[in-house]
């Protein structure tokens, strides 16, 4: 029995991703001056418990550079150096090279060896500008950032091993020696208190047997020595190196740029091999939570979204009986129904996540473009708690990082200039999220310049558009979502191509959200997007024509009134439009466009849904209003096609299917009718 | 004599042959069709439908099918056989078909039939309502015969209109 490791990687990957971000933030949180030491350890755990798993999985490169890193933290938060923003600024290096070292393992990118390598050199840097006791080590480590440390094969390719365990019971000891002996030849022995010895002659590696062994004891209290046919190349004294620092030379010899680098452990060299991933003292948060795959609560929502269609179906059975004769049978649907919400709520919630997840991403990149620019910038987070469904989370991490890149650069003045008007000489750009309803509002503040009214209305005229110079200042910072716009004078590395902002606005009108630009000349912008809280669930408005039941999402919907014979004006003969509080809408019969026979096509006898999509306002046409209520949203194209003019279906409380109208698609193509009328 | 041919019949039994096929026999019209039964997931009673607008006639609509929405297409107003009447006895086949599930109303369904090669008959130029590309060939039951359909084929084809043809 061979036990494959790979199953486990996706484990540590996970892990150690969350262990870097959260290394990250501690890192960008901390006060360079007066470092709090509890976070300095936190630090140090992350760095050490991803030294431990990538040990434990024999990803050396990893290993290394924690262990450089690691060695370094300990001493800063030992106190034996002052923290310097030097030191902050390589850590923050060195938690890219082990993303991207991670990202090499796991998806086979390419690495770039060079920034490994200068960042081992930095961390090394630093270090021997502290206590000379512990310079040697990592100046080892320099020159060999990628070396293995595995022994020397002798000529056969075998290596010679001397595992000591500690005390355990007789019948794991033979059961270990039965594994390892499959590896290769194996002999026993014992020490003087009655301890097992094994010499073990294998191909395999080190990390092979830890692992093995790990099953049974603890690979902490494991001591394998290498042993055999050892080259006399002074190995890095890895994790040790408080102890036996090797002579500062034996750097030079070791080869930098092997490929597969073999460095030899001098024979009687012990090492402590194998911590697991979940360090004693880093792992306690975890038995709070349990990693679930996200497809097993898409079917847990599913199979729950079931339960309410079932559960309305019975209402509606049980609404026909006679309440009298059936009371106790009344009461138990009640409380089914009152469960059956409450279990709908509670596993939605499972999908639930904080904005955290997407705003712990930015101090990192407003630190780093800002400094790339030249500005000083402060960054505000509010809300982070606010939870919103993780479809969306994923999604609105894009558009967001545009719009705080674009703050940073086209909305924090340079500190020259902010001194000039008599602002603080750092910005301030704040990025917040809140509930509103049943939306989730996130907005990304800045204190810079603000919108340049006239800039936009030149570059909007230059680009064609139709605008004129009495247009709302609301109407006015909407244009810089028109493809290609851009009023940044000079075109950075970091935005001003114009490309952009109309893609932010594209996939937050995918999400079902909307974008709103507040903004103050001289004293900053907010632009402030409102999404859905999920996906799944839509409040809509139930309308029926002829026979058939349409859902409207509710969001659309403005208001709905029976107009006045007088009100419905024709147009050419074609369109009609219906006159509301001084304004004329534009009238969508929807009988027409999906062919049903109407109980009446005379508009003052139906209701009219007036609906607002993308600032532009129609009348919607039907036969009567049939309530409203949450419906649970289902794809149409799974197993058909998109149809026009429908947005998805819905499960009604009788099983039978429901369409829900594509608000936006409709009012679009019923403008484009109207187009197409005019030119015939 | 008659023992030779049932030691012939008895080995093949034995060892079902790899070529032979099951197949799920129903009628539209008064023409008798095949399918390959492995495309079929299970078969249901007629029930009503939501209508799609702007589809086409054969398309009459989607239904919930325990918490998925599936298309039903009409075969027989699809290939102008019989009468599309609707009631306790019409039928509906669900299909499982390159991961999409489609519901088909045919006239009844009769059985499942084991078609062994040599009982295959190749696919006449004409006599059918189906369009020559979808079918394999006819199926040889002695009194009855079966016009043996490339379901899979015929619901994922442009015709139908089943499936968003991918932009080329």
């Amino acid at each position: 029995m061979t036990i494959d490791m790979s199953q486990f990687y996706q484990v540590f990957f996970d892990e150690a991703d969350e262990l870097l971000a959260e290394m990250e933030k501690l890192l960008l949180a901390l006060d360079v001056n007066a470092p709090d030491s509890e976070d300095l350890n936190a630090i140090f755990r992350s760095a050490h418990s991803i030294k431990g798993g990538a040990a434990t999985f024999g990803f050396t490169d990893i290993t290394e550079v924690t262990h450089v890193l690691e060695s370094l933290l300990d001493r800063i938060r030992k106190g034996e150096m002052a923290l310097t923003t030097e030191h902050v600024d390589a850590f923050l290096a060195s938690k890219d090279v082990l993303a991207m070292l991670m990202n090499g393992h796991r998806h086979g990118e390419a690495i770039d060896h060079d920034a490994v390598q200068n960042v081992s050199k930095r961390l090394n840097a630093l270090s021997e500008g502290g206590p000379v006791a512990a310079v040697s080590a990592p100046a080892a480590q320099q020159s060999a950032p990628a070396e293995k440390t595995v022994p020397t094969a002798d000529a056969d390719g075998n290596f010679h091993f001397r595992i000591e365990l500690p005390a355990v019971p007789q019948k794991d000891v033979d059961a270990l020696a039965a594994e390892l002996g499959l590896m290769g030849t194996l002999t026993r022995d014992s020490l003087p208190d009655q301890r097992a010895v094994f010499n073990l002659v294998t191909s395999e590696s080190q990390d092979t047997i830890v692992a093995i062994c790990a099953f049974v004891l603890d690979p902490d209290a494991l001591v394998i020595t290498a042993a055999g046919p050892s080259a006399p190349v002074s190995a890095p004294a890895y994790e040790l190196y408080e102890q036996v620092p090797p002579p500062a030379s034996a750097a030079a010899p070791a080869p930098a740029a092997k490929p597969e680098p073999v460095a030899a452990a001098p024979a009687g060299e012990t090492k402590n091999w194998g911590r697991r991933a979940t360090d004693k003292e880093g792992g306690n948060a975890e038995s709070s939570s349990i990693r679930v795959s996200v497809e097993k609560v898409d079917q847990l929502i599913n199979l729950v979204g079931e339960l309410v269609i079932t559960q309305a179906m019975i209402d509606q059975r049980i609404s026909a009986l006679d309440p009298l004769l059936h009371e106790r049978l009344m009461n138990s649907a009640n409380q089914l129904a009152r469960n059956t919400r409450d279990l709908q709520e509670a596993v939605m919630s499972i999908r639930m996540m904080p904005m955290d997840y997407v705003f712990s991403r930015f101090p990192r990149m407003v630190r780093d473009l800002a400094g790339k620019l030249g500005k000083k910038v402060e960054f505000v987070t509010r809300g982070a708690a606010t939870e919103l469904d993780k479809g969306l989370i994923e999604r609105i991490v894009d558009p967001l990082t545009h719009l705080v890149r674009n703050s940073v650069d086209h909305g924090i003045e340079m500190p020259d200039r902010r001194r000039a008007a008599g602002k603080n000489e750092s910005g301030r750009l704040t990025l917040s999220a809140a509930h509103q309803g049943g939306n989730i509002v996130i907005e990304v503040t800045d204190d810079g310049g603000g919108l340049n009214r006239e800039r936009i209305l030149a570059k909007a005229k230059q680009n064609g558009l139709a605008v004129s110079d009495t247009m709302p200042d609301s109407e006015v910072w909407q244009l810089i979502f028109a493809p290609g716009f851009s009023t940044a004078e000079v075109v950075t590395d970091v935005s001003g191509r114009g490309v952009g902002m109309d893609v932010v606005k594209r996939n937050i009108a995918a999400m079902g959200g909307v974008v709103d630009i507040r903004s103050v000349p001289g004293s900053g912008t907010t632009i402030s997007i409102s999404l859905p809280l999920t996906l799944a669930i839509l409040d809509g408005m139930l309308i029926k024509v002829g026979e058939e039941i349409y859902i409207l999402p509710l969001g659309y919907v403005v208001e709905s009134l029976q107009p006045a014979p007088v009100d419905v004006k024709e147009i050419a003969g074609q369109g009609k439009v219906v006159k509301v509080r001084e304004e004329y809408l534009q009238l969508i019969p929807l009988y027409q466009i999906f062919a049903i026979e109407p109980k009446s096509a005379d508009p003052s006898q139906g209701i009219l849904v007036i609906l607002e999509s993308e600032g532009k306002k129609a009348a919607l046409l039907v036969d009567s209003l049939v309530g409203q209520q949450q419906v649970v949203v289902k794809n149409l194209e799974s197993n058909f096609r998109k149809v026009a003019g429908i947005s998805g279906a819905t499960i009604l409380g009788d099983g039978g299917v429901s369409l829900i109208l594509d608000v936006a698609a409709l009012l679009r193509s019923s403008r484009q009718l109207n187009v197409d009328t005019l030119c015939f | 004599m008659l023992t030779l041919t049932d030691t012939a019949r008895d080995q093949e039994a034995e060892k079902p042959s790899e070529d032979a096929k099951e197949y799920l026999a129903f009628t539209l019209g008064r023409e008798e069709y095949g399918i390959d039964i492995l495309r079929v997931q299970e078969i249901r009673g007629y029930e009503p439908v939501t209508r799609i607008a702007n589809a086409p006639e054969f398309i009459k609509g989607v239904v919930n099918l325990r918490g998925t929405i599936i298309p039903i297409v009409d075969m027989r107003i699809k290939l102008n056989l019989g009468e599309a009447t609707y009631d306790q006895f019409t039928v509906v086949i669900i299909l499982s078909i390159a991961g999409r599930v489609v519901g088909m109303v045919v006239d009844s369904v009769s059985d499942v039939t084991t078609l062994k090669p040599e009982q295959m008959r190749g696919a006449p130029e004409v006599g059918t309502a189906f369009d020559s590309d979808y079918l394999i060939g006819l199926g040889d039951l002695g009194q009855r015969m079966l016009i043996l359909v490339d379901i899979e084929k015929l619901m994922s084809s442009s015709e139908m209109g089943l499936i968003e043809k991918i932009a080329a």
